[in-house]
Formats: C-alpha cells, structure tokens, sequence
C-alpha cells in the first residue's frame, strides 16, 4: 500500500460557503484566455479581432520560446484583445458561436508513442501550457529532462473544489493522461492523494504511477510540501506538476484527438447564496456564475481560493489554472477601537482572539487588512504553519535585500509564493509576502537566463 | 460613535500632503488609527488577513504588565508606612504608590511617544507601537525615588540610541527598556543602587536594602524570607518584586503566543543550573544559596518574562531561542554571585545576549544551509 505522509505545520482555515457536491451545466458566453496567468510568458498575439476560431485554434504564443502556444477552449469569434499599462496584453476574450467546431489532433494511445510524439502533440494543440515546472511555477520546458511529475489529486485551501467530484466519470481520460505523462520523465510519476478523504475509484486505480498519501492541515495539498517530502528540488533540478484536472486535458486529447477545455468549477464563499460546482471550459466569464447568486453589497470576487487567488471584476474570466471562483464581501470600512475588543467573530491564528478556542468553527472573513504595515516584530509564528526545512522569515528578507546567494542557500528553488500564502495571513507585522517571494524567484530565473 | 467619525473624516484632509498640517500627519495618522482600525483593504497576496496587528500585540503585553504594575505601586505604600513605622489601610498605601508612579508613567510616555512621532513624521510611516510596552516597563525598573528629570533623559536616550537610529521597533539591536535603565545606571549610579533608593522617602534609620544588596555585601542574616520575595512585599524597582504578579502576566503572555515559551523556560532553566552548580562548588555563602531562589530574587523573573521575550532583541530562529534564553539564565546568575560591581546581573545578561542574538541565529542558519548543500552532494557523489 502506499505511504502516509504526515503534515504537522499548517493551518486549515474553516469558512463558510462550501459548494454543495452537485454540479451543474453553466451556459456563458464570453471565454478569455489570460496572459498574465502564465508567469514569465511574453505573448505574441496570432490571431485578431473579429477572427472566427475553433477549439485549439492557437491564438497567440511565447515570444521567447515560440514553440509553447495557447489555445481558443471554444469555437467562436475573437471579440476583443484587451492590454493594460505599456500595452501589456492582459485578456483575449472570445465569443461562443456555440457550433462547438474543434481541430483535429488525431486521437492516438500515449503508450504507442514516445516522448517527442507526445510532447509535439501537446504543443501542437495548445495543451502543454497546463505542464508547469518548479522552481518558478513557469509553463514546462519541453526540452527539460523533469526528474519526477507531480499531480495533486486534492487540495486543502479553503473551501477549495473537491476533485474526487470533479473526476467522477472520467476514468479512462485520466488513465490515458496519466499513460502519456509517465512517457515525459525518466523518474517517477507521483499521484498525490488526501490519505482521509480522497475515495474516488479514479484515483486509488491508476496505474503506471506511484501514489502517495498526505495527511494534515493546509498547505498538506501544496505541490511544494510534496515535492520536499517525496523528491527534494535541488539547485539545477526540474520537476513538472499538474493538477488532476489538467491530467483530464491531457487524456482527452489522446483519447479525442482534440484540445477540450472542459472544467468543472466550484463557485463558493460566504457571499454566495447556493455555492455549488459548475460544468464549463477553461476562462469562462463569471458573469452567469454570479448572476442572481450573490448577496448584495461590495464582494470580491477571486478566480483560485481566498489565499492565492486573483482578483477578478464582475465580469471577469476564471484564470487557466484555477478550479474555483470564491466570494467573500470587502472589508473597506473603519472599525471602532476594533483592536482592542474582543473580537468574537473575528479569525485568528493568535491567542489573542477567542478564535483560538474554537478551531472548530467556520468563519465569515473580508478583505479589511486589520491593522497597517510594519517592520517584522514577532518571531516563531511563520514557522508554525510552514512545513519546510527552510527559516521562512529570514528568506524573505534574504530576498527583501535581494542578496541571490543567500536565497539560494536559504532554499527558495524548494518553495513557491502560494507556500507563504498562510504565513502572509497570520503576520502581524501586514507584509505583503507572496509578492515579495515573487519577486525573488523572478529575479533568480532572470539571473539565471 | 459615527460623530467621532465625521470628525475625523472631515479633519483628515488638512492633515494629508498639501493640507495645512502636513507636518501634523504622523499625530493625526496615530490618534485616527488608536480609534479606528483603517478601512484597508488587502491588494495583493491573500485576500483575508488575521485579525490581529501590531496594535493588539502590544496591548497584550502591556495588559499582562498590569498585575505587576498594580501591586507594584501598593508595596511603595506598603514599603514607605512600614519604614515609618505606620499601618494604614490598603487604598492609602495603594494611592500612595499610585501617586509616586504616576508622574514617571507620564513622563516616560510623554517624551516617548512624543519622539516616536516626530522620527514617524520625519520618516513618513506610521507610528510605531513598540513604545506602547516599552514606556510602561520603563518606569517599572526603575526605583520608586527616582527624579523625573532622569526618567525624560534615559527614555529619549533609548528611544532615539536604543530604537530610531536603527530603523524604529523591528530594527533594533537592543531592547529599549533596557537600554533606559542600562543608561541610568551607568550615568546616575547613586540614584538606582545602593540601598538609599528603594523606598519612597523612608526613614533614614530604616533599612532599605534588597535581597540582592544584602548578598552583594555578604549579609545573608537580614534576607527576607522566601515567601515574602515570592509575594515580593520587598524593596525593589516597582514592577519586579512580586514574582507572582510576574507569573500572572506570563500565563497571559504564554496562553496568547504573544511571548515565546522556550525563551521563558530557558531562562529560569539556565539560572536554576547555574544555580546548582554555584550550590556544588560552594566556596562561599552566596553561592550557597539554593539554585530556586535565584530565580525569586531581584528582576530574575521580570526580566525572563518581559524583557527577554523581546521577539526583536532576541534570537528568531527555534533553535537559537534555547541557547538564547539557556545563557540569559546562566550569566544573570554568574553576574550576581561573581561581580561585586553589579548587584544584578539581569540587566546586563540580557542587554549581552541581545548583542550576540544575531551570531546565534546566523550559525543556526548556517547549520541549515549545511544540511541543504549535504543533500545535494549526495545527489552528485
């Protein structure tokens, strides 16, 4: 059987919102693929306003690595290319014809192919981009010798969408994604599990990977957290991990022969009225998602979980990687002596709120920052919900001083910015830490390159 | 409620760039944040954020002083009758006291809040907390007879040389409090040693020694017993004689994580095995004295519990807060019984450690790194 990996450091933050495990069929009209998703990504747009486009019809590639191309996840009209500050291209919104027309790629068994066959085939279609290596969280080099594959089967953010749901079904598509990633690496192919509450048949019969079972708070489903316990990254090393939802990709296109974008999202958080799973494709609009199912009032909604998340607008697109849509209201007000009364409905990672006492209960949490920015001043605390060999505040002033030899001994390749997501959360002192890790790990690849 | 906010609301503008208190920011900005937790909200990184800030830490710690703080200022009127001979009732002998404290407590936050501000204007952040503690415990090491003149001097000394030249609380070297009564000591030694200064105008013919005077000097015949050092109804600066009070303000320190236990645990654990060690080697009297009560004596416990938990003074990392704490204890002790110059060692165990805190973090990190690089010349062996 396999192994039980034990989590002692982290935190599980209970909210309230949890999507109810039924899902339902979203009808949206607008779908946009965003380049800021892609970290490190320079897009060079293919197509223009006012094309027509099928499902896999590439719509812009890497400008330095011309080979990785994006696709459209839906046949339709190119409505509008939107771009930000310096022309930088932030969204290529596409309009559903509803003809569902879709390329041919030629289904094909990954196991009568080898590396090159899979790999052309993936780029080709617009599905690599789901392959992301570490360190840097980056889209996957594919002419990178990855020494393992890591897939997460499970996740422990809050509220965050239950795969065994999201696979129901689906069997044989991630078997014959899992087939073609076990082709891609010379080392192993790691399925990670929840050792409590993963029971999907899909996960606990794959074959030709090795699975493993995590058990314990957040960050337990972190790719990081699996990586250190299982294969630890070293300088110079590159492994590749994906979510189980993007294996399904991967399998149906070998099985269909073509790039279907399909997705099952949870849409939950305190502000949604019936928080519930949602059947639809890559970047669709949120706009039907909410519609007459939120509570009135100033919301934040966010493509990804309430800890690593992007902020979206009303009628925004859930991002490419992401498995979910969370609502929680904003917190732009003043509160009267709020810092010294007791605060009994308040989250807490500290003693000092009676939240301590109840580690059971679910709580409504907004976006108020409680309290402003200061110098680092409490010690010992980050460590509590960090569960890595590595001083997580000592490497963030590492990187505050951008002092590379230093990160690099302090272990940054092992880590990624959503592994201080919980640490940004209980400091006291307010710092902005995953944009901060960000940025070290930017500042290493350009160094590196 | 709202009232207060519209007035707020409609000064902020005259204290914002270009209004006609600029210069006025950093004050407007502290009171409006002392009523108001800002309506910030987060831009970047997690969407939420615990509840707790930098604000609430501080209050923490200050309400955990209270116990001492209370009892402090009854035993200067508990001290001060029973050196004249007098026995009046609990509430003279506690407005006694309370009336003795005050001024110190105003002077202390007056000049250090006030300089607080100025570098925050000057240096356009926000105002700091850390003096929130820092201008309570102050006044809490010192005797109750000390001239208010000194305590304005010592904390702009530690404020301005202890605090802001290195960047205000988070930056600094040593701990701030400590630096006030290092700098008392050392610049007005007659007027915080020796055993004239421990009660508050006593009779002459009175004596006013401490426990540690009384050992300092070999004379262990006037020690107080070991249940009234415990209740701490002895002389002594305000806030540290009562180790029961003390033990209070850990409970709330240790059960709100605002204080780290290792730090805590390692500084009595160090200071009972110097302790013991002086009992086994025991060449002369004061060594003999037993290892635990050590830790009741002078600020032993005050200093264990309030100022070497000092999270920016002290070591950061885990491992380094064992050794960190372990030697506080242990040369606390070796002060006391070995230098006739210091008759406690406390002040200048922590203050040292606090120096070499970073030294200890670097090896623990080092240690780290090592392990880090061992890995990967496995891999390539």
């Amino acid at each position: 059987m396999s192994t039980v990996y034990s989590i002692k450091k982290g935190l599980d933050v209970r909210l309230l919102g949890d999507a109810e495990k039924t899902v339902v069929d979203l009808e949206v009209q607008r779908f946009a693929i965003k380049p800021p998703n892609f970290i490190g990504c320079f897009p060079k747009m293919i197509v223009n306003e006012g094309d027509q486009v099928s499902a896999g019809t590439t719509l812009f590639y890497d400008k330095y690595r011309e080979d990785i191309l994006f696709s459209s996840p839906v046949s339709g009209k190119v409505v509008s290319i939107n771009r930000g500050a310096k022309r930088k291209l932030l969204e290529v919104v596409i309009e559903a014809d509803g003809k569902d027309t879709a390329l041919d790629f030629k289904a094909e068994n990954p196991k009568d192919l080898d590396k090159e066959a899979i790999v052309a085939k993936m780029l080709k279609s617009g599905v690599w981009p789901v392959m992301r290596q570490r360190p840097y969280s980056v889209i996957a080099n594919p002419a990178d010798q990855p020494k393992a594959i890591f897939v997460s089967a499970f996740d422990t953010a809050p509220l965050a969408a239950d795969f065994d749901l999201i696979v129901h079904g689906q069997g044989e598509a991630f078997q014959t994604g899992l087939d073609a990633l076990a082709k891609l690496t010379t080392g192993t192919v790691h399925l990670n599990v929840d050792a409590k509450n993963t029971t999907s048949k899909v996960f606990l019969n794959s074959k030709n990977v090795q699975i493993n079972q995590f058990s314990g708070p957040h960050p337990a489903s972190n790719v990081s957290v699996h990586i250190s316990r299982l294969d630890p990254l070293n300088k110079g090393e590159v492994v590749w991990y994906l979510s189980a939802q993007e294996v399904l990709t991967i399998g149906r296109l070998f099985l269909q022969g073509k790039f279907d974008a399909s997705r099952v999202i949870a849409c939950a958080g305190s502000e949604v009225k019936n928080p519930k799973y949602f059947k639809t494709l890559i970047g669709a609009g949120i706009a039907n998602m909410i519609k007459s199912n939120v509570a009135d009032g100033d919301n934040r909604y966010i493509s990804g979980n309430v800890l690593t998340g992007d902020q979206l607008e009303k009628n925004g697109f859930v991002g490419f990687y992401d498995s979910m849509v969370t609502v929680i209201p904003e917190g732009n007000y003043h509160e009267f002596f709020g810092w010294i009364l007791p605060g009994l409905k308040k989250f807490s990672f500290s003693g000092t709120f009676p939240a301590k006492l109840f580690p059971k209960r679910k709580y409504k949490v907004d976006t108020n920052l409680h309290g402003g920015h200061r110098a680092f001043v409490m010690t010992g605390k980050l460590e509590q919900v960090f569960p890595f060999d590595i001083y997580p505040m000592q490497l963030v002033k590492a990187i505050m001083v951008e002092d590379i030899d230093l990160m690099e001994q302090m272990g940054i390749y092992e880590i990624d910015e959503e592994d201080f997501a919980l640490c940004e959360v209980i400091d006291t002192s307010k710092t902005e830490m995953q944009a901060i890790v960000r940025q070290g790990l930017d500042l290493i690849r350009k160094e590196m390159s | 409620m709202k009232a207060l906010r519209n007035l707020l609301d409609k000064q902020k503008p005259h204290f914002e760039k270009g209004g006609k208190f600029e210069k006025l920011h950093a004050a407007f900005d502290s009171v409006e944040t002392l009523f108001y937790v800002p309506d910030k909200v987060t831009t970047k990184g997690s969407h939420f954020r615990d509840a707790i800030d930098m604000k609430r830490t501080m209050i923490t710690v200050f309400i955990a002083l209270i116990p001492a703080l209370l009892f402090g200022m009854w035993n200067i009127g508990y001290q001060h009758f029973l050196s004249i001979g007098e026995q009046p009732d609990f509430w003279t002998m506690f407005f006694y006291g309370f009336f003795k404290m005050l001024p110190i407590i105003i002077v202390s936050y007056g000049v250090g809040l006030g300089l607080e501000i100025l570098f925050a204007q000057i240096r356009n952040h926000e105002v700091n907390e850390g003096f929130f503690v820092s201008g309570l415990l102050i006044p809490m090491i010192v005797p109750p007879e000390i001239p208010l003149w000194q305590v304005g001097v010592a904390v702009a000394f530690a404020v301005i040389f202890g605090k802001e030249v290195f960047g205000g609380t988070g930056m600094n070297i040593v701990n701030p409090a400590l630096t006030a009564r290092a700098f008392l000591f050392f610049a007005y030694p007659t007027d915080i040693s020796g055993d004239k200064v421990w009660i508050a105008e006593k009779l002459d013919s009175f004596s006013g020694a401490t426990p540690l005077g009384n050992a300092m000097i070999g004379d262990f015949s006037n020690m107080p017993s070991a249940m009234d050092m415990f209740m701490g109804t002895i002389p002594g600066s305000v806030g540290e004689t009562s180790t029961l009070m003390i033990l209070i303000g850990a409970v709330i320190l240790l059960l709100t994580g605002i204080a780290n236990w290792r730090i805590m645990l390692t500084v009595f654990a160090g200071g009972y095995i110097m302790g013991l060690l002086f009992n086994l080697w025991g060449a002369n009297a004061y060594m003999e004295v037993p290892a635990w009560q050590h830790l009741i004596m002078g600020g032993f416990a005050f200093g264990a519990v309030f100022m070497a938990t000092d999270p920016v003074t002290g070591t950061q990392t885990t491992k380094g807060m064992y050794y960190y704490g372990f030697l506080i204890g242990m040369i606390a002790v070796l002060i006391r019984v070995f230098n006739p110059a210091y008759p406690e060692g406390m002040m200048l165990a922590i203050l040292l450690l606090n120096v070499f805190a970073p030294l200890i973090d670097h090896y623990v990190i080092a240690g780290n790194i090592k392990r880090r690089l061992k890995r990967l010349k496995a891999l390539t062996n």
